[in-house]
């Protein structure tokens, strides 16, 4: 009869599963990074550029004191925003270029309509990087805010906003059916306000 | 002789910490999932400047990341105190990047190759000189999504 082997014991596993757990809980970045997505423009160089009306473009200069000026005013960060909606709501085309569904001021002397529409924004070498991204930030703000009365009007059995129906169409866990459903509502809205933001290159000083 | 015997003794068992071990090695397991190991350290500071319009990076394994930002204090007296750009493990200057940029495109997956996005992970404190730089590098390299990465929080943080 084979001898009975001696149990091992197991006291000690709990330690060491221990000594483990807490070295990958020290390491453990759960992070998901997530910021502003830009496009650059492509490097070589438009050979007839398109003649833009200059009502139809919104300045925004950052100079090297961090000061924001707008359509040549000084401005605070906090007035960005609502300029910016303003000047792309506005909607004054006659004709062709008129806009039905803009809600703004119809002014002559501002944008035709959200498409033509275009933010240029121009920062100098020395502006500081962090006032940039406010600047960015709120005139990509500007865009959802428009975008999502846009979707909220036409699309309110969706009950959600224009940013919540863009951020599910990009969540992995949304199923394919409600993805194909959701992407033709999207893309109505970015056709609507079209996000139009040119960096130009800085001044050299 | 009856088979449902009553047990002598009222003293209670001593509770078994034989699943002890499972638990933890469960919760083990979960950790070593999520776990997501920092693969560059980092020698700029690096307070990104905070914004509340973002959107979700790509998976990981479509994204080259760029750091920028002052030296750390330790790299102060090597390196100065002017901002510069992080590339892997080293500081680099601005005609690197797009060297950079090509080799880190070509180690993905070929059907990857297309959709990378670089993310620019700048310290709030750099000048934009050195961001231009740099985003006229990428488009040499044809490398034109980029994000700015941000945490997430109100412009007025950015003060």
């Amino acid at each position: 009869m084979a001898r009975k082997s001696p149990e091992v014991n197991a006291g000690s596993m709990a330690d060491i599963a221990f000594l483990l757990l807490i070295f990958f809980l020290v390491t453990t970045t759960i992070e998901t990074d997530s910021g502003i997505n830009r496009k650059l423009p492509p490097m070589e160089e438009l050979i007839d550029p398109p003649v833009i009306k200059e009502r139809n473009i919104f300045t925004v200069v950052v100079n090297k004191n961090n000061m924001i000026l707008v359509e040549e005013k000084l401005m605070d960060l906090s007035e960005v925003r609502s300029a910016a909606v303003k000047f792309l709501d506005n909607g004054g085309g006659v004709g062709e270029e008129a806009c039905e569904y803009c809600e703004g001021d119809k002014d002559r002397s501002s944008s035709d309509n959200p498409e033509k529409a275009i933010i240029s924004l121009k920062n100098d070498r020395e502006t500081d990087y962090k006032v940039y991204i406010s600047v960015q930030n709120e005139l990509v703000a500007a865009y959802n805010q428009l975008r999502d009365r846009e979707f909220l009007k036409l699309y309110p059995n969706e009950r959600m906003s224009f940013v919540e129906a863009n951020k599910k169409y990009s969540d992995p866990r949304t199923s394919v059916k409600v993805k194909a459903d959701l992407k033709p509502k999207l893309d109505v809205i970015k056709k609507m306000f079209p996000q139009k933001l040119s960096e130009a290159e800085p001044n050299k000083s | 002789m009856s088979k449902f015997k009553k047990k002598k003794g009222g003293d209670l068992p001593a509770i078994s910490t034989a699943s002890l071990p499972d638990i933890v090695f469960m919760l083990l397991f979960f950790f070593m999932v999520a776990t997501v190991m920092r693969d560059n350290t980092l020698m700029v500071t690096n307070k990104l400047p905070a914004a509340d319009q973002v959107q979700k990076l790509d998976k990981k394994d479509r994204v080259i990341y760029i750091y920028a930002g002052k030296p750390s204090s330790r790299y102060q007296s090597k390196y100065g105190d002017q901002p510069k750009i992080q590339l892997n493990d080293k500081f680099s200057v601005i005609s690197d990047v797009g060297a950079y940029v090509l080799a880190e495109r070509a180690t993905k997956r070929e059907e990857l190759q297309n959709v990378l996005t670089t993310a620019l992970k700048v310290d709030g404190e750099t000048n934009m000189g050195l961001i231009s730089d740099i985003k006229q590098e990428l488009r040499k390299v044809n490398a034109l999504k980029i994000n700015y990465t941000t945490r997430i929080g109100d412009y007025t943080q950015n003060k």
